[in-house]
């Protein structure tokens, strides 16, 4: 065997052992992300689930404006119809994820407001628990969407820095979208008494 | 309701940085943690006879921390983090909850672990505050209202979990142990066995006489010293490294 075919195979055996463990790396940073992204759907899904107990009991209180439960009715199913599987989490997917969970949340908010006209609302026991584990679940959105966000940030570093983005070009990682601070954080809120 | 709106709108934020906000766990380690000085020793003695005692039973870790102010961050954002980086209960149950209370804010924050969101829901959690130390609190009765309210989490989350204990603790140690132990008798005995051969038997005869021993005792006695310093003494045996994941309620008085 001559000298340069023995460099290349050594060379060869070193790139394939360092695509292997890059590869592996990746992979299991990818899994990380993927248990992520279950652990911020769910924590979604649970408000979801809380909605229709919400509407329901304010619905109970009297002349309570038809506009605003419609407006959170419809953003619930329109959150709800948007499920990314944990394949697709581009940033172009991921924008359009948030912006619908974003007016979900947009439009609880404007009903929560309302309610302060309703003082029998305000007393009722049912509904003041319902607040308490609908604050619950925007906390734990927000955890997990932290956490989302700290797992993506070490993917990303894998998948974009050099060497290592050879392989994930190679092995197809590609990469994820955060999530971001939506418009409605940004613009200072108005509060009108 | 505006600071829910507000509330909301931090939720909205994404990333935001922990600085050296939280403060580390005392030392040697206590279930009651009060950095402003609310509570006088004998108040915080029972208090922490009385967590403690909960932690020995049930594994449960309850720990009540004061602070003067959490600001910039919501109490509850502030409870979450506390609690899982101090590692607040058992980390394969994550079994912790954080009684926070900010002095200055007036702000009270129940955070409980993942394990402990179905054994006490948020609105427990919300009820707990609202209807047991709020009302004591707002008497400037701080101790009565952590005492009570310390007493009603125990109440919710009674049964839920159960010590390991010691029998716990043997049913899961011995198989690493007992494949250690017999590695290292093996070893030893090829040891020995090779002297043998060897010639050398002054070493054969040292060696027989001290290896059973040693190995025996050995691993009795440092067991023995885990368990004790996990029973009594100021430190009451470290918080266990639960998670927690956003669950919990907070409230002011």
């Amino acid at each position: 065997m001559s000298k340069t075919t023995l460099i290349v195979i050594v060379v060869l055996a070193i790139f394939g052992m360092y695509g292997c463990s890059t590869y592996n790396g990746l992979v299991s940073k990818d899994e990380t992300v993927n248990n992520a992204w279950a652990n911020v759907q769910s924590a979604y899904q649970r408000r979801a689930d809380l909605i229709p107990n919400l509407v329901n009991t304010v619905k109970g209180a009297a002349d309570f404006e038809k506009s605003t439960l419609t407006a959170v009715i419809e953003a619930r199913s329109k959150a709800t119809s948007i499920q990314l599987k944990p394949d697709d989490l581009t940033p172009e997917n991921m924008q359009k994820f948030q912006a619908a969970q974003d007016q979900l949340s947009g439009t609880l908010s404007r009903l929560l407001v309302s309610v302060e006209q309703y003082p029998q609302l305000k007393a009722n026991q049912n509904f003041l628990e319902l607040q308490a584990q609908l604050e619950g679940t925007e906390n734990r959105i927000k955890v997990e969407r932290d956490r989302f966000n700290e797992v993506v940030k070490e993917y990303n570093q894998s998948a974009r820095t050099f060497p290592s983005n050879i392989f994930a070009g190679m092995f197809g990682f590609a990469q994820k979208g955060y999530f971001e601070a939506s418009q409605a954080a940004q613009t200072a809120p108005t509060v009108k008494f | 309701m505006r600071h829910f709106i507000s509330f909301l709108l931090i939720i909205l934020c994404g990333l935001h940085v922990w600085a050296q906000d939280i403060p580390e766990p005392k030392s040697p380690r206590q279930l009651v943690n009060d950095y402003v000085g609310m509570l006088n020793g004998t108040e915080r003695e029972t208090l922490e006879q009385k967590l403690r005692a909960y932690n020995d039973s049930t594994s449960t870790q309850i720990t009540v921390v004061i602070v003067k102010s959490t600001l910039p961050y919501p109490p509850g954002d502030y409870a979450f983090e506390l609690g899982r980086r101090w590692g607040v209960g058992q980390k394969d149950k994550d079994n912790g909850v954080v009684l926070l209370w900010a002095s200055d804010d007036r702000k009270i924050f129940i955070a409980t672990g993942r394990g402990m969101e179905g054994a006490l829901p948020d609105a427990i959690a919300k009820r707990i505050i609202t209807n047991v130390i709020s009302p004591e609190f707002k008497q400037k009765m701080f101790y009565r209202g952590l005492d009570r309210g310390t007493d009603e989490i125990i109440k919710y989350a009674a049964g839920e979990y159960k010590s390991d204990g010691t029998e716990g603790g043997d049913g899961e140690l011995p198989l690493g142990v007992i494949v250690f132990l017999i590695i290292v008798v093996i070893i030893i005995i090829i040891i020995i066995s090779k002297a043998n051969k060897g010639g050398g038997g002054g070493l054969s005869r040292r060696g027989g006489g001290w290896y059973p021993y040693t190995t025996y005792t050995g691993w009795g006695s440092s067991s023995g010293n885990w368990g004790n310093s996990g029973g009594g003494g100021s430190d009451f045996g470290g918080f266990g490294g639960g998670d927690f994941g956003g669950g919990g309620a907070g409230g002011d008085y």
